[in-house]
């Protein structure tokens, strides 16, 4: 198990939301587009140089800027 | 009179289903956020006639964006709501559901997108969603148009839900309710969602970025130049000439109602660019000059829209938005700005904060030329070989990017970052496509025909009463010393407010040489929208904010058309 934020993940790789550090706002904004601590998200792609990261969770397929992919904690399998 | 809501998450179908119900055509795209406005229209229940409200695009009740705003006072006046969940995103669909149980208001679920849910593999067991949620539930496809009778039929057992559940537990709960009714079974990758994933990644985006503006610019090119030439010149040219010659002939060949409905005769000959009559150059330049390549441009927007292509592209330019204070999405508003500036102002209200809104109209309205400007500059420009359109274009690029780097230099505050839903590629609905280029189209005529009538009119009018010529006096050092331009080319700024294409049209029978026609095309795109765009600007930035963004406007472009004077010189 190792846990690291969404922009560290590789492209496919899967992981388990554990923490999403910041306030009631940011958390809120998250989780109705399926963000949530306990769900599974995956990895599609990450732009260059900062750009938005890519990722699938349910059936959705969301962009997420840097900034706020940094702050979605995930715990990956080894 | 019922009023009937319907409500759901962005890019769910809910504009198409509102056309189903009403027969009324709305704009729908694929990418979230359409809808911004709400729409109204009727429709017959039980007998009687009710209204209908599109409500825009709401995740939650629980309002964090303007349209989730209008989304939750337009519940308020709700008798009945139609709640349209997305069958191939239940779980996330379902948090709208579980909030509208607690409004107690009498809803239906039409359980749209029913049909790609089979193709996805997901199966959803309707009876057992309908007796959990205590809710009437009807699998809809609104495209195809399946399920809608049913869902008319069954508004009637519409109500306000038996499910109880903890305010803190709604999360878990969806969750218990999605592995009791759904069940996804495992498929292959089909060749959109490989393509959807290969549009994303930078490797492969890019080139996919680079070949589809590549193919719209060819595309829009070919539309465009075959319909002049194969139909519009032939008319104008063979059935249209001869009668306005023998109207001259009668007429005398001159004087004043010759000159305003004809204009000045060329060679004995009419030209339709440079005469300027109101049945020359008034129906010529809409009709046979603009109209194709306005077609041409919707013809590819509308396709690209329905396919959702363009969120994707605006993730990848993303990264480069961001230095000039805007997100990737802002790439929506600059795109509709190049078919008209009407719209692209009014897509602006996608955008979160009133700093990215202002940085975004401001940047359009300066630096992107409308497709009937781009039509006369390419006509007018082109002439003299492409490096001149090279040089306009360019030109208002790179100071697309400038103004944009220094607003969000110095502009206050913070521009949020890109959050939003990416949808699936979806095969373009043909008769939607074709329905939303008709509207786009006769749109552009009802506006353009009437404006650039007015403005013909109004130019022989001025010149008749020698008001060109005195205001010309008046702006002489700027006109001519500052931007190298004639005297005369004041008269195309004026009416530039009306209309844009007009007042290149009107550069033509000046004699211009290829450094002014540049100047004056690149001056006249930045210096003030047009009358309908700064009317649109005025509301959606209030008076102040447009008065800031003005000012940024006029000395932008004296200055861009100084400095284009003094550099093009040299050469």
């Amino acid at each position: 198990m190792e846990t690291m934020n969404l922009t560290q993940l590789e492209s496919g790789q899967s992981g388990e939301v554990v923490f999403i550090e910041g306030g009631r706002n940011v958390t809120c904004k998250l989780s109705v587009m399926g963000i949530r601590v306990g769900v599974t998200v995956t990895k599609i792609t990450s732009q260059l140089m900062r750009g938005p990261v890519s990722i699938q969770v349910g059936g959705t397929q969301l962009a997420i800027g840097y900034g706020m992919a940094r702050r979605i904690i995930v715990e990956v399998d080894e | 009179m019922k009023a009937v809501l319907l409500m759901g998450n962005p890019n769910v179908g809910k504009s198409v289903l509102f056309s189903r119900l009403t027969g009324v055509y709305v704009v729908a795209s694929n990418y979230p956020g359409t809808t911004v406005e709400y729409t109204k229209g009727f429709m017959m229940l039980g007998g009687e006639k009710a209204v209908v409200i599109d409500a825009p695009g709401t995740y939650t009740l629980e309002p964090a964006s303007r349209a989730e705003e209008v989304a939750s006072e337009l519940l308020e006046e709700a008798d009945v709501v139609i709640n349209v969940v997305d069958a191939t995103n239940l779980e996330r669909n379902l948090n709208l559901t579980l909030e509208l149980i607690k409004k107690g208001i009498p809803f239906i679920i039409a359980l749209n997108l029913w049909d790609e849910s089979k193709h996805t593999g997901i199966s959803i067991d309707v009876r057992s969603l309908e007796e959990s949620l205590g809710v009437p539930v009807v699998p809809t496809s609104a495209i195809s148009g399946e399920g809608i009778k049913t869902l008319v039929s069954r508004v009637a057992e519409a109500n306000p839900g038996s499910y109880q559940y903890k305010e803190e537990e709604r999360w878990f709960e969806i969750g218990r309710l999605v592995d009791f009714v759904q069940k996804v079974s495992h498929r292959h990758h089909t060749f959109l969602e490989r393509l959807a994933d290969a549009s994303v990644m930078p490797a492969t985006g890019i080139p996919i970025a680079l070949i589809v503006m590549f193919a719209i610019f060819q595309i829009i090119r070919w539309v465009g130049e075959s319909l002049i030439a194969y139909v519009f010149e032939p008319i104008f040219e063979k059935l249209w000439a001869p009668l306005v010659m023998r109207l001259s002939a009668l007429l005398g060949s001159g004087g004043f109602i010759h000159d305003v409905l004809i204009g000045k005769l060329v060679e004995g000959e009419i030209d339709f660019v440079e005469s300027l009559g109101l049945l020359t150059t008034g129906l010529f330049v809409p009709f046979a000059m603009v109209l194709p390549y306005v077609f041409a441009f919707y013809f590819v927007l509308s396709f690209l829209e329905d396919s959702g292509y363009l969120p994707r592209l605006g993730v990848l330019v993303d990264t480069v938005m961001h230095r000039l204070g805007l997100h990737g999405l802002s790439v929506i508003p600059m795109l509709l700005g190049l078919g008209c500036n009407v719209p692209g102002a009014m897509a602006t209200r996608v955008l979160e904060t009133r700093r990215e809104r202002f940085i975004a109209a401001t940047l359009m309205a300066i630096c992107v030329p409308c497709m009937a400007q781009i039509a006369m500059i390419v006509g007018l420009v082109g002439r003299h070989g492409a490096a001149g359109l090279g040089v306009v274009f360019g030109t208002l690029f790179a100071v697309w990017i400038i103004i944009g780097l220094v607003m969000n230099r110095f502009l206050k505050g913070e521009s949020p970052e890109i959050f939003v839903e990416i949808p699936p590629y979806r095969p373009p609905y043909l008769v939607g496509l074709m329905k939303k280029l008709w509207m786009r189209t006769t749109h552009f005529l009802k506006e353009a025909v009437p404006w650039v009538i007015i403005g013909v009119f109004i130019v022989n009018i001025l010149y008749a009463l020698h008001i060109i010529d005195f205001i010309g006096k008046i702006t002489a050092p700027v006109i001519t010393r500052v931007l190298g331009l004639p005297r005369e080319a004041v008269g195309a700024l004026i009416i530039g407010f009306l209309r844009k294409d007009v007042a290149v049209g009107m550069l033509s029978p000046l004699g211009l040489n290829l450094r002014q026609l540049i100047v004056a095309s690149v001056v006249l795109t930045m210096y003030f929208p047009c009358v309908a765009t700064f009317i649109i600007l005025i509301k959606e930035l209030g008076i102040k904010d447009m008065a800031k963004s003005a000012v940024i406007m006029v000395t932008s472009a004296v200055a861009v058309g100084g400095i284009l004077n003094l550099i093009l010189r040299i050469f």
